[in-house]
């Protein structure tokens, strides 16, 4: 049993210099055999055995991480959590993530400061005021909070925008859903990892998969650098590498991976207290509680698994981001970076069962998985343990692409691709 | 970030060309013939390989040519560049 976090744990353990917590989850050796194991030991990958053991009473299972926990894309996000998606499937699938992120904190007894500070979407053209008023249209019948914001009330709600009608792509509008918000990302893989270890689930890191063990149609193992781990069901939650594990089972899958990038400036006084995205110019800012900037740039074109990207990428995005922000022209970058993000046609996810047995894959976020992390663990965990999928994830099922049954949410990813 | 050698310019910036993701996938002689399945395999499927694959770039900033490339896409480090019609060569 874990001891509980609180103020009086703090208070408690700052007597003993902080010397004493206990150890958040153990470091395990993998056992010969598990009933499932979950390749991925990101945000996704916590959460769907965090939710296996604590809804399915599946805890003889483990995840296998290649690097650390959190190491991937779950550390390397803008951490914006939002719902308003255009089709009715994705209104579904995201808000189910935003209910359970507004408990999250308390369920896994884990802060991970989940902040409702809102976010907007800008327009800069009156395609763009099209778009964005139909999609506040299908939001509002589908119960997500979203409502139009005329450029003076854009002003009003952030005012170090710039509104001039002068600049290149001026501000028409935008879109404010005031539910949405930020969270710190590394909390929510270690409240996930905690939470799951807890109930018995073995986090297992430095432990890379090198192959999938098939009989026929079924699977029957994982090779990793660690041996040979049985089990009748493996869910794969590898991101940017989820095509590198399919390979290895002999899938081909609809991705392609692609450097996504971000970066953060030195720390400032709080100046901006939401997160303004804006899809034509491609800029998007909010700030952490550090106080840094923290801005997400674009995809590079080309398939590509080094964690960088292209610096004319960035350049990109920081012009729009000066022309939108003037205040922001002192400032200094602090650290760039890059992660692989596995990009669908249709820019939606993959949640689904495969055409084989006791392999599963949760893939195909792109840019946009961790606002998703709670209710995608949720999910795809009621899809393995079930060998079913749960009815606000069957319309992100791989076969979607042979019927041709499509949910195209490229005007709602933030991110052009 | 990498030079890419253009069959026909010389070699240029990356930022001046565009990926046309993975090449060798062939049009399907007989379209009216396909099943569902072997439809969304040539539409949607793709190795995306980690190590070396074979794609199509376009050098759209300028000549606007296509040719192929044999690029690592772990290191973004580039084999060897040929042009379209032409077999990938074995590496």
């Amino acid at each position: 049993m874990k001891n509980k976090y609180s103020i009086f744990s703090l208070i408690k353990n700052a007597f003993s210099n902080h010397e004493n917590w206990q150890r958040a989850w153990r470091d395990p050796e993998p056992k010969k055999e598990y009933d499932a194991v979950i390749v991925g030991g990101g945000g996704h990958g916590l959460a769907t055995a965090y939710y296996l053991a604590k809804k399915h009473n599946l805890t003889n299972i483990a995840v296998v991480e290649k690097g650390w926990i959190g190491g991937g894309n779950t550390g390397r996000n803008t951490t914006i959590i939002r719902s308003n998606y255009l089709w009715d499937a994705s209104a579904g699938l995201y808000d189910h993530a935003l209910k359970i992120w507004e408990g999250l904190s308390q369920e896994l007894n884990y802060n991970v400061m989940f902040s409702q500070r809102g976010v907007m979407n800008l327009a800069h053209n009156l395609q763009d005021v099209r778009d964005l008023k139909r999609r506040t249209h299908a939001n509002r019948l589908n119960g997500i909070d979203a409502v139009w914001l005329e450029t003076d009330e854009v002003k009003k709600f952030c005012p170090i925008i710039n509104t001039s009608q002068d600049i290149r792509y001026p501000v028409l509008g935008g879109t404010l859903q005031k539910r949405a918000g930020t969270a710190r990302h590394d909390a929510v893989a270690w409240g996930y990892a905690r939470g799951a270890d807890e109930m018995g689930v073995d986090i297992i890191q430095n432990c890379e998969v090198k192959g999938i063990k098939r009989n026929g149609d079924t699977v029957e193992g994982l090779e990793t650098t660690k041996g040979f781990i049985k089990t009748k069901k493996i869910g794969v939650v590898a991101a940017g590498h989820s095509s590198v594990i399919a390979n290895m089972a002999g899938l081909k899958l609809p991705l392609e991976s692609k450097p996504l990038q971000a970066l953060v400036s030195e720390p400032v006084k709080p100046i901006i207290d939401t997160v303004v995205m804006s899809n034509a110019v491609h800029a998007y800012v909010s700030q952490s509680d550090k106080g840094e900037l923290v801005i997400g740039a674009g995809t590079d074109s080309y398939v590509s698994y080094t964690q960088k990207g292209s610096f004319n990428i960035v350049e990109e995005t920081l012009k729009a981001i000066l022309e939108l922000y003037p205040i922001f022209s002192r400032m200094k970058m602090l650290r760039q970076w890059g992660g692989i993000v596995d990009i669908c046609p249709d820019a939606s996810p993959i949640i689904s069962k495969t055409s084989i047995k006791g392999l599963y894959f949760n893939c195909g976020w792109g840019t946009g998985g961790f606002k998703a992390t709670p209710g995608s663990g949720d999910l795809f965990a009621h899809t393995i343990a079930n060998d079913e999928p749960h009815k606000l994830n069957a319309a992100f099922n791989i076969n979607r692409f042979v019927s041709g049954d499509l949910v195209d949410e490229h005007g709602a990813a933030a991110v052009a691709h | 970030m990498f030079l890419i050698n253009c069959p026909y310019c010389g070699e240029r910036d990356q930022s001046e060309f565009v990926s046309g993701g993975e090449a060798h996938i062939a049009r399907p002689k007989q379209p009216t013939e396909l099943n569902d399945d072997q439809w969304a395999e040539y539409l949607f499927m793709r190795k995306n390989i980690k190590g070396i694959q074979f794609e199509r770039w376009n050098h759209a900033h300028g000549c606007r040519k296509w040719f192929n490339v044999a690029r690592d896409t772990s290191n973004d480090k580039i084999e060897i560049i040929y042009k379209m019609g032409e077999q990938p060569p074995k590496l």
